[in-house]
């Protein structure tokens, strides 16, 4: 496949990078990528990814656009208001570049429709605000051998890491199993600097096209930190879990589960 | 004796366990904080009565849901 003129010119700023040029660019072009939410990670994700010329991106989601959004959702503008996500994302996207094509996934993400909706990508980008959604973006993606960017925020903080099919921790290696419901809480109710999103979210654009290209090294088998009122960033070491359910050496997780209401195993109390 | 504590120089008393390093450097939600002491899990740290000693490095890794 030979690039056309304005291909060329689009992406020349790529071309021009040694490690990446027309093999990478051509990689890019031929690579699917997911985005499961549509949201703060999901909107910078999704636009570079787009702009990068990643041959398809998904983005799947099943909520519509609201005001208390906009602060950081910058796939979305104002009036998209009450537009479902996938759809306003979907038009930016291909505003962006009209080379890509965009799939929009509308709905839950659950057990039951998971596996066949990663099944269509190369690459998973989990840009979801609750850990069950994480935990089985996880999951299914470690059963199904298909490398993913787990990234979270809240507050002024952020993390990242990337997970690759045999190449080291998943994210139940660090945390083995997700806490009981409203024990953590969300940037609803904790609230989040909206360029946290775009700091974040960037890097796990980063880190598909690394991926996508055979660029670098990901961020396997290491939890990037970020402290925004310090502008601390760490890469801390995290290893395998030998008996991790889901990626050790005896799974007892075979398939994606939507996880049980813990409240019996909550011994805390309500919260108040 | 000193321990790097989310890569920070901490001084604090010998054999502390990691226990009471988690109420010492008032560690948020400790019952949801995975612990590495130079890079390997502990188990269940909230309980742990694992000595630390001089030296070790203590990472704290903490939940974070949010993204939408
Ligand atoms: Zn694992």
């Amino acid at each position: 496949m030979a690039f056309t003129d304005p291909q060329l010119e689009r992406y020349s700023r790529h071309i021009l990078l040694k490690e990446f040029g027309t093999k990478g660019q051509k990689k890019l072009m031929a690579s699917k990528a997911l985005i499961v939410g549509a949201g703060g990670l999901g909107s910078p994700a999704a636009m570079y990814l787009a702009a990068a010329g990643v041959g398809t991106i998904g983005l799947a989601d099943n909520d519509a656009v609201d005001l208390s959004n906009l602060q950081r959702q910058i796939l979305h503008s104002t009036p998209d208001l009450g537009k479902p996500k996938v759809e306003s994302g979907a038009e930016t996207l291909r505003a962006i570049n009209p080379e890509v094509e965009v799939r929009a996934h509308q709905g839950l993400v659950k057990a039951d429709n998971v596996m066949e909706l990663i099944s269509g990508y190369d690459f998973v980008l989990d840009g979801t605000d609750n850990f069950q959604a994480k935990f089985l973006i996880n999951d299914a993606c470690v059963i199904s051998r298909k490398p993913f960017s787990h990234a979270g925020i809240i507050r002024f903080q952020g993390q990242l890491m990337t997970y690759l099919p045999g190449q080291g921790p998943c994210y139940r290696c660090v945390f083995p199993k997700p806490p009981p419901p409203e024990a953590i809480p969300t940037c609803r109710q904790a609230g989040v600097i909206g360029a946290m999103a775009g700091v974040i979210g960037c890097l796990q654009a980063l880190e598909a096209i690394k991926c996508l290209t055979g660029m670098g090294q990901p961020l396997t088998g290491h939890l990037l930190t970020f402290e925004a009122l310090t502008m601390a960033f760490r890469k801390i070491k995290v290893p395998g879990r030998p008996a991790c359910p889901v990626c050790g050496q005896n799974p007892s997780i075979t398939e994606p589960q939507d996880q049980e209401p813990a409240a019996a195993c909550d011994l805390r109390g309500p919260v108040p | 004796m000193d321990l790097f504590v989310a890569g920070e120089r901490k001084s604090f008393g010998d054999g502390i366990t990691v226990a009471e390093l988690l109420a010492l450097e008032n560690v948020a939600n400790p019952e949801y904080v995975t612990v590495a002491v130079n890079d390997e899990f502990v188990d269940s740290p909230l309980g742990s009565e694992r000595p630390l000693a001089e030296g070790d490095r203590v990472e704290f890794l903490y939940f974070m849901g949010g993204g939408i």
